[in-house]
């Protein structure tokens, strides 16, 4: 009996350490982002100020990372839902092995994905300075959960049997497609478009090496804020930042509770 | 039943993913193989001293954070494991998972507050021993950064499986004489084995190829994507950059792909 | 007595001499969970060294809870005490009380080979590994598993799995035995069979048994006496026989056995209209074709249904006052 209390308190002490050592630092940066003055601390007052700065320094990155993400969750959702279907269709060694192939940009590290862009695309003309040069390293990075996704939802859905029925009624292919396959897939895709904007928004590994200071995004915003700013303004765009997460998140935890089986989570850009 | 008649669907990712990815990183590789010095990039990078220790200080520091990270997360995934409801746990688990999708950058920064100049330690340590500590920017500061990213993930994977196993086989165990230690050796790590390859090549890769989190920290750390940055950056020197960036890529993959196999390798690993 | 299936008498008792069965005494034990719920009520029971007891009820009875605290993995409520033999093992963890026990779904451990499962105990005494692997090798023999030494638990069948389940429990020697519904996982006609054999190893095997069981057919075949349980409570202890012809219960009588219940009379063996309650057993009673050769006015009943069953035909009848029966007659008696 000692040694199962033992463990049991062994068990809650990590744990508890554990999510202090998690959250710790983030309710730190959480104050820190509000309050008046981080060194006097909290009996300096609470304030909206450094929001309010943050706003006015940093308002055009929240903006780009926001319509950048949408643009990539276009982009990915078009061609990553047939593909997801040719997958479904074909099941086999060499779907696998391609699927496996498409992970290629999230398994090596954006650093070297972004460097092969930059030396194969960066001197084509206007590109390299737009912003779509960002939605193409987040389409290659955000492209495989989209499928893996959609195909999970299409597996589970039984919708090769579906189609071969709408097919046997007559329906031509892109009927069958639109108006058969990817309805019933909308789970997978409602959970994939969510991992792809939480990836999107918080990517930066790739986006560092693709931005220009006129392509800025969120993260390149704080990275920029993180080495030039001071603390409280540092902490408040940070505040920012997890406030745009935190319903993304929790979306993803909703739609991936227990009684649907979609997607798995993401991992972001380290 | 024709199926063929589905490739064209395929197409327009298949371009995408050939004309950005593909052909650049075979583009890439090729690069890594131009002259530096007399002879190819990659026999430079993986010969040279500095590049070597640079390779040496990224893959210690990740295997140290990768067996950090799984021995915190065991005791923690079998604790929410054994204790599946009570008041808070959302919350507790919410708190665990939370920092997932959180981007190097933001991890770094949140090292900094806990262990920089201002950070909390700092203060703490000035109030109980008169000096400040700080640890944030350098190894130690990464090796915490490499922690923070990859014990949510680990946590999670680990109790997913911890949670698959029975619990009669357990029992099954204690009638037969095993103390808890025993039981634990004998019949909980087994059963975590596929879990904890999965999680450790995870926690390994991702912070083989933290980029974000360096930066932050400090752009002197001697780590492998600080060193392609700045060969990239402040030295141009495109083809070293390219091997670097080939090698760590391949390091990566290779890692991930062989933990799978392990993983995968016997029905039923797991209970 | 040991039949073609199972090895002759000296494999084992070599083996087993070295532990002389041992009693299971419970005085007053009770379980109660944290929310108030009473699973046992105080219990008090004896089971004789080399007995097998059959601990027999519906679901929620507590007989599982029982099983639980002989063999440690609950702690009963304050006052209780369990001994084996003369030693009080209530204190006792248990990994230390040397129970053997075959779970429900047979919990073998999905890493390890058959011969390591069965091998565990022993491995866990660190008994040396030639030793340990050869007795497992000789458990395998008893339970005629051999050739599956080195075969992985999933690629077994469910009879097969219960077999290494038992060789395990036996490997390591235990002075007492739990079986928690040892047949129930298997399907209908391998349950008839390994009930069979099960009963013969345990009469051959001598250990004092416990056995807990939903299925009154398994108890009677396999318990030298039964113990049926309700709500938490012993109804009743004894041989299966006692309880077929004995019930001290309704709730035993219905239980054990099919009971027939109606209103009537009885006029010296004979089964008259009235309003009394009656139970009986559907073969205990006899059907007279020809009315007049009983002296009064019998119970008029009329059969609405005829089930032949082999040996015997079942009957399902109606009385002349709308009661209905359903009376077992031997299938040769003439009468229907």
């Amino acid at each position: 009996m000692k040694s199962i209390s033992l463990d049991r308190s062994l068990g809650w002490a990590v744990t508890l350490a554990v999510a202090a050592f998690l959250i710790g630092p983030v309710v730190l940066s959480v104050l820190a982002g509000l309050t008046k003055n981080y060194f006097v601390g909290l009996s300096s007052g609470l304030t909206l100020r450094w929001v309010a700065e943050v706003w006015s320094l940093y308002a055009d990155t929240i903006g780009r990372s926001l319509w950048i993400a949408l643009l990539t969750l276009i982009v990915v959702t078009a061609l990553g839902v047939p593909l997801a279907w040719v997958f479904t269709v074909h099941p086999g060694h060499i779907s696998r092995a391609l699927e496996e192939l498409l992970t290629l940009p999230v398994a090596v590290p954006g650093l070297a994905t972004a460097l092969a862009l930059v030396v194969s695309w960066g001197t084509a003309g206007s590109l390299r300075g737009s912003a779509l040069f960002i939605v193409i390293g987040h389409v290659l990075f955000t492209l495989p959960f989209m499928v893996r996704a959609a195909r999970a939802s299409m597996a589970g859905a039984g919708l090769d049997v579906l189609d071969e029925a709408a097919a046997t009624l007559g329906a031509s292919r892109m009927q069958r497609f639109l108006g058969v396959i990817v309805p019933n897939a909308i789970p997978g895709i409602a959970s994939g478009a969510l991992t792809v904007l939480t990836l999107s928004v918080g990517e930066f590994n790739l986006t560092w090496l693709l931005h220009t200071p006129l392509t800025k995004t969120l993260p390149v915003g704080l990275a920029d804020s993180y080495a030039s700013m001071r603390l409280e303004i540092a902490s408040a765009y940070t505040l920012v930042f997890l406030l745009m997460l935190l319903p993304l998140l929790v979306g993803v935890q909703w739609l991936a509770r227990p009684s649907r089986r979609a997607a798995p989570s993401p991992s972001s850009s380290t | 039943m024709r199926r063929g008649g589905w490739m064209m669907l395929a197409v327009p990712a298949a371009v995408v993913f050939v004309a950005f990815w593909l052909l650049p990183m075979a583009r890439l590789a090729v690069m890594g193989a131009q002259p530096v010095e007399g002879r190819s990039a990659y026999w430079v990078v993986l010969t040279h001293g500095a590049y070597w220790r640079s390779l040496f200080n990224t893959v210690a520091l990740s295997l140290g954070a990768t067996v950090a990270t799984l021995m915190v997360a065991v005791p923690v995934a079998r604790f929410l494991a054994m204790h599946r409801q009570f008041p808070g746990r959302s919350v507790l688990v919410g708190m665990l998972t939370f920092p997932l999708a959180f981007p190097g950058v933001v991890v770094g920064f949140l090292v900094i507050l806990l262990a920089g100049r201002q950070g909390i330690i700092a203060s703490l340590s000035q109030a109980v021993t008169g000096e400040r500590w700080m640890f944030a920017y350098g190894m130690a500061g990464l090796f915490v950064g490499y922690l923070y990213f990859s014990l949510p993930r680990a946590i999670g994977v680990l109790t997913a499986a911890a949670e698959k196993i029975d619990p009669a086989i357990l029992e099954a165990a204690q009638t037969l004489g095993a103390r808890p230690w025993r039981r634990f050796i004998d019949i909980e790590l087994p059963a975590l084995r596929a879990a904890l390859g999965g999680a450790g090549a995870m926690s390994f890769a991702t912070s083989m190829g933290a980029f974000g989190t360096v930066f932050t920290l400090g752009t002197q750390i001697d780590v492998l994507p600080m060193t392609i940055y700045n060969e990239f950056t402040n030295y141009a020197n495109l083809s070293v950059a390219a091997a670097l960036s080939i090698v760590l890529g391949l390091t990566t993959w290779s890692v991930l792909y062989a933990a799978q196999a392990w993983a995968g390798g016997r029905p039923g690993g797991a209970a | 007595m040991a039949g073609p299936t199972v090895a002759p008498r000296g494999t084992f008792s070599l083996f087993f001499d070295m532990t002389p069965s041992v009693s299971i005494s419970l005085r007053a034990c009770a379980k109660t969970w944290p929310g108030g719920t009473r699973a046992l009520y105080p219990v008090d029971l004896t089971v004789a060294g080399g007995e097998v007891l059959a601990l027999l009820g519906p679901s929620g009875c507590g007989k599982t809870t029982l099983l639980r605290l002989v063999c440690g993995l609950e702690r009963p409520d304050p006052g209780a005490r369990i001994f084996f033999g003369e030693q009080d093992v209530t204190d006792l963890p248990a990994p230390s009380r040397g129970v053997g026990v075959v779970f429900q779904n047979y919990a073998l451990f999905p890493n390890m080979s058959v011969l390591d499962n069965v091998a565990y105990g022993l491995r866990v005494r660190d008994i040396p590994r030639d030793r340990r692997l050869a007795r497992a090798r000789d458990m395998l023999a008893l339970v005629r598993l051999e050739s599956y030494a080195q075969r992985h638990v999933d690629q077994l069948s469910g009879g097969q799995r219960q077999r290494v389940a038992l060789a395990r429990a036996l490997a390591i020697e235990p002075r007492v035995l739990l079986l928690d519904e040892p047949l129930t996982a298997l399907d209908a006609k391998l349950r008839e069979h390994v009930r069979v054999e099960l009963a013969q190893m345990l009469r051959t095997l001598g250990i004092t048994t416990l056995i807990v069981t939903h299925d009154q057919d398994e108890a009677m075949m396999l318990g030298d006496r039964i113990a049926v349980m309700s709500a938490g409570r012993i109804e009743q202890v004894g041989s299966a026989e006692q309880l077929y012809r004995h019930p001290d219960t309704p709730f035993v009588a219905e239980f054990l056995g099919d009971l027939c219940r109606f209103h009537g009379a009885l006029d010296d063996g004979f089964l008259v209209p009235g309003t009394q309650a009656l139970a009986c057993r559907p073969h205990e009673i006899e059907l007279i074709a020809d009315p007049s050769t009983a002296a009064r006015r019998l119970l008029h009943c009329t059969v609405t249904a005829r089930y032949f069953l082999g040996e015997r035909i079942r009957l399902a009848m109606t009385t002349e006052d709308g009661q209905s029966l359903h009376v077992s007659v031997p299938a040769d008696c003439g009468i229907v």
